[in-house]
């Protein structure tokens, strides 16, 4: 289990103190894979490093299966980073190394005699898929292949828990998902506790469990994906989820409202049923499926007219019905403005 | 052909002149490499940005290795030489020389060292530290491998800015080329020898350029 309590980071810049985190407390717990979302600069880099100390917080209490991670001396806290594994947006393996090699590398570190690891290597390179590329240097390696060889070298060391920061973000969409889905079979079938740093909505979507999301060095929101997904609280949340109904914004008229439903409530025809009942037309500005953790979500964003008792017989249907909606408030200026004053 | 670039010839000297620059020049150019490369990689992880930064000894080392790199060479020769004749027990030939070569191209590899493992991706040796590996672990299979290619490469550039020094070493009491073009061309007025001089300065620098450049390329693997 990895708890973070009150973590807070500060750095001392030209022109003063910079706060990348800010009192950001959160738990993961064994087995789960757990996501980390927020904008450039957020600060979710910062915090996934927090984890194994490569950033030392400036005050706060990481807490890795019960030992606190700031009072082990420098060696304890070599061997506990063995017991993390971490893979980057970069990939970041020895260019002058062969594959096998790049594999064998954490192994070398931790005293393992040669044999013994190029066996413990080969291993790896059969679960990620590239027993052909035993030779290969990584300069001959697609992006894909790269990461598949970091994530072999991040498990080498038999670690419990996997940090992944941006792991997909330099990867192309067909590429990213069987990244997502490698690192998903390895937290089954392994047993090794993910932490997912992202941006993409649809990395968190795929594989995460639960799901953090921060905003300006703060942690706005936690909860399950499918929740987060469905009944977004904070304004960040709302953001990251719904970027692409923004776009939908410039449509002036009535106020919008967003609907989700997942696989058993699909059945009912609820736009239909609503229309008809209340005789109020509705005008559909976005509509998608989506599959999140393995089930199907729809969702869906209607405009409401202008004339308010028309909207509210909308409501009402809705509500007796026990349909769960959002209402989206505000165009697209009012979106930026609460970023600013978030910022 | 002058009669005294036919006795240089006959006599072997040439030969030797040869010889001795490019021993000059290797042996010199190994214990600058034995001192500059701790020195250079000092350099690097201690400075601010570097994997155990020392601000304090960062500094002193850094304005050491620029006082020692801005005293002309000529200069710092002769300065030298009691340093030579205290470490090797005399001020003259060879020795001597490679005394003062090695204080004047250490700081140079220092530098040299310094630029390349500096080029090493920021990312990489993260990776290795996410990895629990330690500081010194990080300097001798990440920082040196990786650098490898650059380090090939500055060699080159030191090994000819060595020789070039050691032509210089000739004018006081040093052998090889320099020596032959300064004491039998420059002062006997036989510009025969000189150019002869010149054209086999330019033969050994470019074996030396074009066999190191190929190792570098042939070893890297970035581009393999």
């Amino acid at each position: 289990m990895i708890e973070l309590r009150n973590i807070s980071k500060t750095y001392k810049t030209k022109k003063g103190e910079f706060t990348a985190l800010s009192n950001v407390s959160l738990t993961v717990s064994d087995g789960e894979i757990f996501g980390i979302i927020g904008l450039s600069g957020a600060g979710k880099s910062t915090l996934v490093r927090c984890i194994n100390y490569l950033e030392r917080p400036t005050s706060g209490q990481v807490v890795i299966d019960g030992s606190e991670v700031g009072r082990l001396s420098k060696k304890e806290l070599l061997k506990l980073r063995r017991n993390i594994g971490m893979i980057f947006q970069g990939f970041n393996l020895l260019e002058q190394r062969t594959v096998l090699r790049n594999i064998c590398f954490p192994l070398e570190i931790a005293g393992v005699p040669k044999d013994k690891a190029v066996q413990k290597a080969r291993e790896l390179l059969e679960l990620v898929g590239l027993t052909d590329k035993e030779t290969s240097y990584p300069s001959q390696l697609s992006g894909g292949q790269k990461q598949r060889v970091a994530i072999a070298r991040a498990l080498a060391s038999d670690p419990k828990y996997l940090l992944c920061d941006e792991a997909t973000s330099a990867l192309d969409p067909d590429t990213t998902r069987s990244i997502l889905e490698l690192i998903r079979e390895i937290n089954r079938s392994l047993g090794v506790t993910v932490v997912v740093i992202t941006h993409d909505m649809k990395v968190i979507d795929k594989i995460c469990d639960r799901v953090a999301v921060m905003d300006s060095s703060v942690v706005t929101e936690i909860g399950a994906v499918t929740e987060v997904f469905s009944k977004p609280q904070s304004e960040t949340a709302k953001k990251l989820i719904l970027p692409e109904i923004r776009t939908a914004d410039s449509i002036s008229g009535g106020e919008r409202i967003r609907i989700v439903y997942n696989g058993e409530s699909s059945h009912t025809p609820v736009v239909a049923n609503t229309i008809l009942s209340s005789g109020v037309p509705l005008n559909i500005l976005y509509a998608r499926t989506k599959d999140i953790d393995g089930r199907a979500y729809g969702e869906l964003v209607l405009q409401l007219p202008d004339d308010s008792r028309a909207a509210n017989r909308v409501k009402n249907y809705l509500d007796t019905n026990k349909v769960t909606y959002s209402v989206l408030e505000g165009g697209a200026g009012n979106v930026r403005d609460t970023a600013k004053a978030v910022g | 052909m002058s009669e005294i670039l036919q006795k240089l010839w006959d006599n072997g000297l040439l030969m030797l002149g040869i010889w001795e620059t490019v021993y000059m020049t290797f042996i010199s150019a190994f214990f600058s490499y034995l001192l500059g490369l701790p020195l250079g990689v000092i350099l690097c992880v201690t400075a601010r940005d570097g994997i155990r930064p020392i601000p304090w000894l960062n500094r002193i080392l850094d304005l050491l290795v620029n006082i020692f790199r801005s005293i002309p060479f000529i200069i710092l020769m002769v300065a030298m030489l009691p340093t030579a004749k205290f470490i090797v027990g005399t001020s003259l030939g060879n020795k001597a020389m490679i005394v003062t070569l090695v204080i004047a191209a250490t700081p140079y590899v220092a530098r040299m060292v310094e630029s390349s493992v500096k080029e090493v991706d920021k990312g990489v040796i993260e990776a290795a530290q996410s990895m629990g590996a330690s500081d010194l672990r990080i300097i001798s299979r990440v920082l040196i491998p990786e650098a490898r290619p650059a380090l090939t490469v500055g060699a080159v550039i030191s090994l000819v800015t060595i020789l070039g020094y050691s032509a210089m070493a000739g004018t006081i009491g040093g052998g090889g080329l320099g020596m032959i073009a300064v004491t039998y061309g420059y002062q006997r007025f036989s510009n025969d020898v000189v150019w002869i001089c010149v054209a086999l300065t330019i033969i050994v620098v470019q074996l030396i350029q074009e066999i190191g450049m190929r190792v570098a390329r042939k070893t890297d693997r970035r581009t393999a």
